[in-house]
């Protein structure tokens, strides 16, 4: 890349155009084609059966719990389910594909014309679903360090897995950050996938392409893959556009291939051009018959359908009077969002509530990278703890400490404060004594103050605080202050 | 002898399982040499077998086959024993799994006598093609057996077991009955499970009986016939008992003529022997009509596609990287090159390279796709002609055995074998090859019967009623 250049400017000359191939492998018990099991992290090869190794003679039996699934997210995503489609084969070769061919959907997916919504700065935007059709994984190699011999894991080999097509509607690395955290969430909400990018069950392959401003017809595209995180999609995009600005810039012209993200060098690398893109020799899979959906069978997945993100979202906000950005905050996972509303219903004041869980309750979780379904307190315990804010018997900054103890104990906060002699004092006399005490000591300060320094009100504050350990009931304490300090 | 026969002398213990495999035994032992039908022979396991069934006997437990010699086209995966379809590439292949077909004839139990030859991948009409030897014919040592299940239909007619089973995907059952006078039966697509079946082409493979005469094929199929959870493919319809369709009158079945099989090149003593059987049919009370497969001629040119295409992707396991051989290289790639033009035979690779060419890019629609509509006219025909008849009667090869190395050279007129047989599995529907006749060399001609789709009934009670009307299949060679 020419250096020097001020990418960031010379970017909005352009319009980016990005679509997304995300794979989603399926929460099944058991593989697509076979009864093996799908756990991820066994014993290499210890879940493989003569079928998914691709011996001679085998034959694929479809799972049917995949096609519920696949049809559960078509309906999430607004697609129109197929009354018929077909499998197919896509013929390569590579040692982690055992059979050397893939069963796959071509001709006929399971699932097409749908959208998601997402919503960026503010703004909700559709992106289009081309389809999602069915497929079954590959195993993985795993490569000797040093040795002649690289070595076949097949455990992962036909596990179930969704392919979900957008269409190229994304306009930004942000928009498409946002799209899959938004698919992301659908998926969780549907349980059919666990989301996970760093253990592979979520997968992303992005096509790019940039464009003049105002132009219609769409750039040479470039296809990234091994997008294996989250923190990795707008990062990756970002730097293939920057890339194929300054290829554009410097007179040169983007070829139509396949790039490899390398995460640690931070930069994406070509893997084979066009001209070196496989053949994959699609024909409709024989060994298997025609997939055929009933209505009936549609009417009933839909009837399951649960509650989805982008529907709760706006129910948040009607419902408990949230802002925009609280309420897709709280669903964007259903677990939080399950955990925010069992807080109410105990009797949180919505924002409040919404307020401590998006603070102090997803920082901690962050720090230790916890989910809500692991903490050791339950809603109605922090609306315990908020009650205790509201009767005065703790301050907001007490509480902090509070919530903190029963975050690593799982106590009540009532517990807590007892224990630790938390109680807030509000008791005048009391505070008055350590104002007293704490002006008596402070003469050259009380003299600067009454001068007008009235900055040193604070430290004031800070030396009663000291001395009550915190528990002064910080109104009474600014009140008195302000009343021996004669203002 | 017949399985019926055979069935009451065991069953009533006038002989013993073990005296009826030692004397297959001691015939392989006397004509092997010569006819070379097995490509493993499974002595020790089938004592075990033969031990098995008779405690069956004993107990009166008998099954439809028990203690009955069969021998298994080695395309068939039998668990614990070398299954190699007849390919360099599974030399040593020993699968840990049984087909669907051997596990019902094992639920049977029948005695497994060996694995028997066939052109490698099931890919010849001659076995020729085999990738270890060549099986002969036992009516003429210097003239083929017919293929690919060459080596199940010369066993049955050389007396090396009392059945076999094959399997059929352009005539690979049918062909070599009529070349070595026994019976050969494709049920329709759909009817036996292809579970452990070594795929050649996945939507025409079928496999079948080759038996000394239609009974047998009849009480082989009520054996192996059936819906199969681990075959989608197959169909849930009940399976009928088919012994107990034959014997039943044929007066009034009306035989089609397809006016389109009857060609030029075909063998005049073939020709003259098909004329006789069908006049002979119409004496039993059926009422001969002209049909038309109007398609027929496309039939040939659409087959080569679709089953090249599909086993150009069925053959790409065969990699070296799990079973079968492999040869080193100095990379993936050419480990991957080496162990397959070591590992597969010319014909294979040539249909390979025919199957790779119609899928791919740019050409697909102009093959594959083309081949598949023909395929469709190809079953309207036949679902045409099943209006105006009952069952199609035909020729099953256009030519009696060839000799050996005769056609080896010519690919294309060795595929001109299959060209009465090829349609019917085009068109999914049931096929049988009876013995009809021999030509002046003494070389026996087959009969081919088609019946509707899942009607191997009618097919069964046609057939038979001829049989029964000829001694046809009770004439042996002299070996």
């Amino acid at each position: 890349m020419k250096s020097g250049v001020d990418t960031g400017a010379i970017v909005k000359k352009y319009e980016v155009v990005i679509g997304l191939e995300v794979h989603a492998q399926l929460l099944t018990e058991t593989k697509m084609f076979c009864r093996c099991s799908t756990k991820f992290g066994s014993e290499p090869n210890s879940q493989t059966c003569p079928v998914c190794i691709g011996m001679p003679g085998v034959l694929p039996v479809m799972n049917r719990k995949a096609v519920e699934y696949a049809i559960l997210t078509g309906l999430a995503t607004n697609c129109r389910i197929a009354l018929y489609s077909r499998f197919a084969r896509k013929n390569y070769f590579y040692p982690d594909l055992p059979k050397n061919y893939q069963i796959s959907q071509y001709e006929l997916p399971l699932c097409e014309n749908g959208f998601v919504e997402i919503v960026v700065d503010d703004e909700v935007k559709r992106i289009g679903i081309t389809r999602i059709h069915m497929e079954e994984d590959a195993g993985k190699n795993i490569h000797e360090e040093r040795g002649d011999y690289s070595f076949v894991d097949l455990n992962r080999t036909g596990v179930p897995l969704m392919e979900i097509v957008s269409e190229p509607d994304l306009r930004s690395p942000r928009e498409a950050s946002e799209y899959m955290k938004k698919l992301r969430a659908i998926l969780r909400y549907l349980g059919v996938c666990d989301g996970n990018m760093e253990q592979g069950s979520l997968r992303c392959d992005a096509n790019v392409s940039i464009r003049p401003v105002g132009q219609n017809e769409f750039g040479t595209r470039a296809e990234l893959k091994n997008i294996n995180s989250f923190k990795f999609v707008e990062k990756a995009l970002e730097y293939e556009i920057k890339r194929q600005v300054s290829v554009v810039e410097d007179g040169g012209r983007i070829i139509q291939e396949t790039r490899l993200w390398d995460s640690v060098a931070g930069m994406t690398r070509s893997m084979r051009s066009k001209e070196e893109a496989h053949d994959y020799r699609y024909f409709p899979e024989p060994d298997l018959p025609p997939i055929l959906v009933s209505q009936e069978w549609i009417d009933e997945i839909k009837a399951n359908l649960p509650e989805l993100p982008d529907d709760k979202r706006k129910r948040f906000i009607r419902q408990h009077g949230l802002p925009e950005y609280d309420a897709e905050l709280l669903t964007s996972e259903k677990a939080i969002a399950d955990w925010y509303e069992r807080a109410v219903e105990s009797g949180g004041q919505p924002k409040v509530v919404s307020n401590w869980m998006m603070g102090d309750l997803m920082r901690l979780l962050n720090e230790e990278n916890k989910s809500v379904d692991a903490l050791l307190f339950g809603p109605a315990q922090m609306v315990g703890m908020l009650k205790l804010i509201d009767d005065g018997t703790i301050s907001g900054k007490i509480a902090k400490t509070v919530f903190e103890e029963m975050y690593r104990t799982g106590k009540n906060a009532g517990d807590v404060v007892n224990e630790k002699g938390l109680v807030q004092i509000s008791d005048t006399s009391e505070i008055e004594m350590a104002v007293d005490d704490v002006l008596a000591k402070s003469a050259s300060e009380v003299e600067r103050f009454k001068a007008g320094d009235e900055k040193l009100m604070g430290f004031f504050v800070g030396q009663v605080m000291k001395a009550t350990k915190g528990k002064a009931n910080p109104k009474m304490l600014n009140d008195l202050l302000k009343e021996k300090l004669g203002r | 002898m017949n399985i019926r026969e055979l069935r009451r002398l065991l069953d009533n213990r006038e002989v013993s399982v073990r005296d009826v495999l030692a004397a297959v035994y001691g015939r392989i032992d006397a004509v092997e040499d010569k006819v070379k039908a097995f490509i493993t022979v499974s002595r020790d396991e089938a004592y075990r077998m033969a031990e098995h069934a008779q405690e069956s006997i004993i107990s009166n437990r008998m099954s439809l086959l028990s203690g009955i010699p069969i021998a298994v086209k080695d395309n068939m995966c039998t668990k614990g024993i070398l299954t190699t379809c007849a390919s360099k590439i599974l030399h040593n292949f020993i699968p840990p799994y049984e087909s669907t077909v051997t596990a019902k004839l094992k639920e049977h139990l029948y005695v497994l006598v060996g694995k028997t030859n066939l052109d490698e991948f099931a890919m010849g009409s001659s076995t020729e093609n085999s990738g270890f030897h060549t099986s002969r014919n036992p009516w003429n040592l210097e003239c083929v057996p017919g293929g690919s299940s060459g080596g199940s239909a010369a066993a049955v007619a050389a007396g090396e077991c009392i059945a076999a089973v094959g399997s059929d995907t352009g005539g690979s059952i049918r062909q070599p009955a009529s070349l070595c006078g026994v019976v050969g039966l494709k049920p329709t697509y759909g009817r036996v499970s292809r579970y452990g079946l070594v795929a050649f082409a996945s939507s025409l493979d079928q496999i079948g009986p080759i038996t000394r005469d239609v009974s047998d094929a009849a009480a082989m199929l009520t054996a192996i016939a059936g819906h199969d959870p681990l075959d989608s493919t197959s169909v849930s319809y009940n399976t009928p008992d088919y012994e107990a369709a034959l014997g039943k009158e044929i007066k009034g079945l009306r035989i089609g003529i397809p006016k389109e099989f009857f060609i030029e090149g075909i063998d005049k003593d073939v020709e003259e022997a098909v004329h006789a059987a069908i006049k002979k049919i119409e004496s039993l009370g059926a009422t001969a009509v002209e049909v038309s497969l109007p398609h027929t001629g496309f039939a040939t040119a659409a087959y080569y596609i679709l089953a090249t295409s599909e086993a150009s992707s069925n053959l790409g396991r065969y990699d070296g990287v799990k079973y079968g051989l492999r040869e080193p290289g100095k990379d993936l790639i050419d480990m991957y090159m080496k162990t397959r033009a070591k590992g597969f035979g010319t014909e294979v690779k040539r249909r390979i390279m025919l199957g790779t060419y119609a899928l791919s890019a740019g050409y697909y629609d102009a093959y594959y796709k083309k081949a598949q509509q023909v395929r469709t006219l190809i079953k309207n025909d036949f679902a045409n002609a099943f209006k105006e008849a009952d069952v199609i009667v035909t020729p099953t090869s256009p030519t009696p055995a060839f000799k050996v190395g005769e056609k080896a050279t010519d690919p294309l007129q060795m595929y001109l074998s299959d060209i009465f047989t090829i349609s019917v599995n085009l068109a999914g529907v049931p096929g049988i090859s009876i013995p009809c006749g021999f030509t002046k060399g003494n070389l026996p001609v087959g009969l081919q019967i088609i019946g509707k789709h899942f009607d191997e009934e009618t097919l069964l009670k046609a057939a038979y009623a001829y049989e029964q009307s000829t001694d046809w299949h009770m004439r042996r060679p002299s070996l």
